[in-house]
């Protein structure tokens, strides 16, 4: 007995305790996916749309903005390809930039990077994203109408700066320690080869680091995917797509709508199970989905760092 | 057996914690001393306002008033999470007809809706008429220079589709037109943000509620509609045409403490307040503008 309460004492309660964390975490997990996927197939199935409509239609008009019923349309294309090109623009911007300073923080000048490099990246980390928007509606959103002349500034372009901002310091951390923890034999090996320390660091550094700095640029994606707020400051909220068919650069100073946005602004206001409500949580779903995706995207780069 | 154990914890634990949360809810069925109100941004300053003023004399109750927007106000109000649920719009125009009929409406206060511009606009322009207001919103009119203004294209900046405020304006300012989606119309859910976007944009126009105006008025500037400017008195009197009544919601006839709040909220007492934070007095509505809504 005495030994019990002993065991109980140094094992069972810590334990104990760390296996409830545990368990109501994957249960939380759980009980949101369920949700969401029950909320968002409601637009299929009580609605009866069809998949591809809200995938591909362009026409966002929901039967209680219309004001009859069975004449509701949720397509959310728009919305989808807003999502998809801020982000992917993002991550073009703010990858080299990211890249580049953990290849400073880690190779070229490690005391300058631990000192002023690195504290700097983790200061934009901290900073919320309500302020990150402030900025982009104050400076970068006049700034743009000014530089290409334009009646207002609001926009693609600044959406994906406003973005890569945010998402550089999550790719560039991650980058940083893949890159530190490339074994030190591979670097020596360079070395006695003759290689610069350019050459080193391009061939040997970056090709054994690949699969982390993936996993960072993965992780940003997925971040600049679920931003809401301020890109919902900076890009106009318009429905309809881009003007990329005037020209790239058109398409860049053209105002849009993703669907953060979409869900953020409308989301108050609509009574739930209505079909706009129910649109809504379809939205949330796919971008449930596309998180999921690129989770599975990571564990499957992670695997193949790992076999290196 | 380690494993038994352990597992026994867990799901004591566990169930502790989960019989925890269940004896909560059955809570709140006698009068309690907590009031909880939810739903229009619109109206949430106000109610924060006169909380407040409430509580330095009922020390004891403890009001708690949130946004989220009107639905999201009639919803808790309809599934008991509020006591109070705000809206701008009433609740037959949003809920089914036997949902909303279980409920009773208070209209605290009537809200003037203001065309606004910036400073560099207003410099050129005082005023739009009604029919260039329409004109303006339905992509008519397209540059400030065809009503005597700066050439500049004109940027719409539209609340989206769900909102109070857009209600309100595009049925009294645009006679029930629907404002257009067109290239130089962008869209804003947050007032902030709206102000924000109006001040930095040249040729910018949208709409804003009257205390969100009064508390901006170094940013933006509302337009006077048909000559005549927006303020209390000229909604009063119904000159000013886009305003409507804001409504606090309760289910059925609402328990004692949520009833002394509701007099002391609609009594004449708080009518300062009311009118410094630029809403509107309903006692003061003449009898032509209290039959026009």
């Amino acid at each position: 007995m005495k030994n019990l309460l002993r065991k109980l004492k140094t094992e069972y309660i810590g334990r104990g305790v760390v296996t409830i964390f545990g368990i109501f975490i994957i249960v939380i997990t759980v009980a949101i996916s369920i949700f969401l996927i029950y909320k968002g197939v409601a637009t299929f199935i009580d609605n009866k749309h069809s998949i591809s409509e809200f995938l591909f239609s362009s026409k966002f008009a929901p039967q209680e903005l219309v004001g009859s019923p069975n004449s509701g349309q949720v397509g959310s294309a728009i919305f989808i390809f807003g999502s998809i090109t801020i982000s992917s623009l993002a991550l073009l911007v703010a990858t080299p930039f990211a890249v580049s300073s953990a290849i400073f923080i880690s190779e070229i000048s490690p005391k300058l990077g631990k000192r002023f490099v690195r504290p700097a990246v983790e200061v934009f980390v901290g900073i919320p994203s309500v302020v990150y928007g402030w900025i982009g509606l104050s400076v970068l959103v006049p700034f743009i109408a000014d530089v290409f002349q334009l009646p207002h500034g609001f926009s693609v372009l600044a959406g994906a700066i406003v973005l890569a901002l945010m998402i550089f310091p999550t790719i560039t951390s991650v980058a940083t320690d893949a890159l530190r923890n490339v074994p030190m034999e591979y670097k020596e090996a360079a070395y006695s080869m003759g290689c610069t320390r350019w050459q080193m660091i391009r061939k040997v550094q970056l090709k054994a680091a690949l699969p982390g700095i993936l996993t960072g640029i993965v992780l940003g994606l997925a971040r600049a995917f679920g931003e809401a707020l301020a890109v919902a400051m900076v890009i106009g909220q318009q429905q309809s797509f881009p003007k990329f068919n005037n020209g790239f650069i058109d398409g860049l100073l053209s105002a849009t709508n993703n669907l953060t946005a979409k869900i953020a602004s409308d989301m108050g206001n609509e009574v739930t199970g209505s079909e706009w409500s129910n649109a809504l949580w379809t939205m949330a779903l796919f971008l449930f989905i596309i998180s999921f995706l690129f989770i599975l995207i990571i564990r499957i780069l992670g695997k193949r760092g790992e076999r290196i | 057996m380690k494993k038994i154990i352990t597992l026994g914890i867990v799901l004591t634990l566990v169930l502790s914690v989960l019989s925890g949360c269940g004896s909560k809810g059955n809570q709140g069925n006698q009068d309690s001393k907590n009031i909880t109100v939810s739903g229009s941004s619109d109206l949430q300053p106000l109610v924060q306002e006169i909380a407040n003023l409430y509580n330095y004399k009922n020390t004891d109750i403890t009001i708690a008033v949130s946004g989220g927007g009107s639905e999201e106000g009639l919803k808790n109000v309809l599934n008991g999470n509020s006591d109070i649920g705000n809206s701008d719009i009433a609740a037959d125009a949003k809920l089914s007809a036997a949902d909303a009929a279980t409920l009773v409406d208070h209209k605290v206060c009537v809200i003037g809706v203001g065309v606004v511009v910036n400073n560099e606009i207003a410099s050129f322009i005082s005023g739009v008429k009604k029919a260039q207001l329409k004109d303006i919103f339905t992509g008519k009119i397209k540059n400030w220079k065809e009503i005597d203004g700066p050439n500049l294209p004109i940027v719409i900046i539209n609340r989206p589709a769900s909102s109070g405020t857009k209600a309100v304006f595009e049925k009294w300012g645009l006679d029930g037109q629907k404002s257009i989606d067109g290239d130089l119309s962008l869209q804003t859910d947050d007032s902030n943000t709206l102000v924000e976007s109006i001040n930095k944009t040249k040729g910018s126009i949208g709409y804003l509620a009257y205390p969100s105006i009064i508390n901006n008025l170094e940013k933006v500037v509302p337009l006077y509609i048909d000559d005549v400017g927006l303020n209390n008195d000229n909604i009063y009197n119904n000159t000013y045409p886009i305003w409507e009544y804001e409504h606090m919601y309760t289910k059925g006839t609402p328990r004692t403490n949520v009833q002394r709040f509701l007099d002391f909220i609609l009594s004449d007492s708080v009518e300062t307040q009311i009118e410094d934070m630029g809403y509107g007095a309903i006692r003061k509505l003449d009898s032509k503008a209290a039959k026009s809504r």
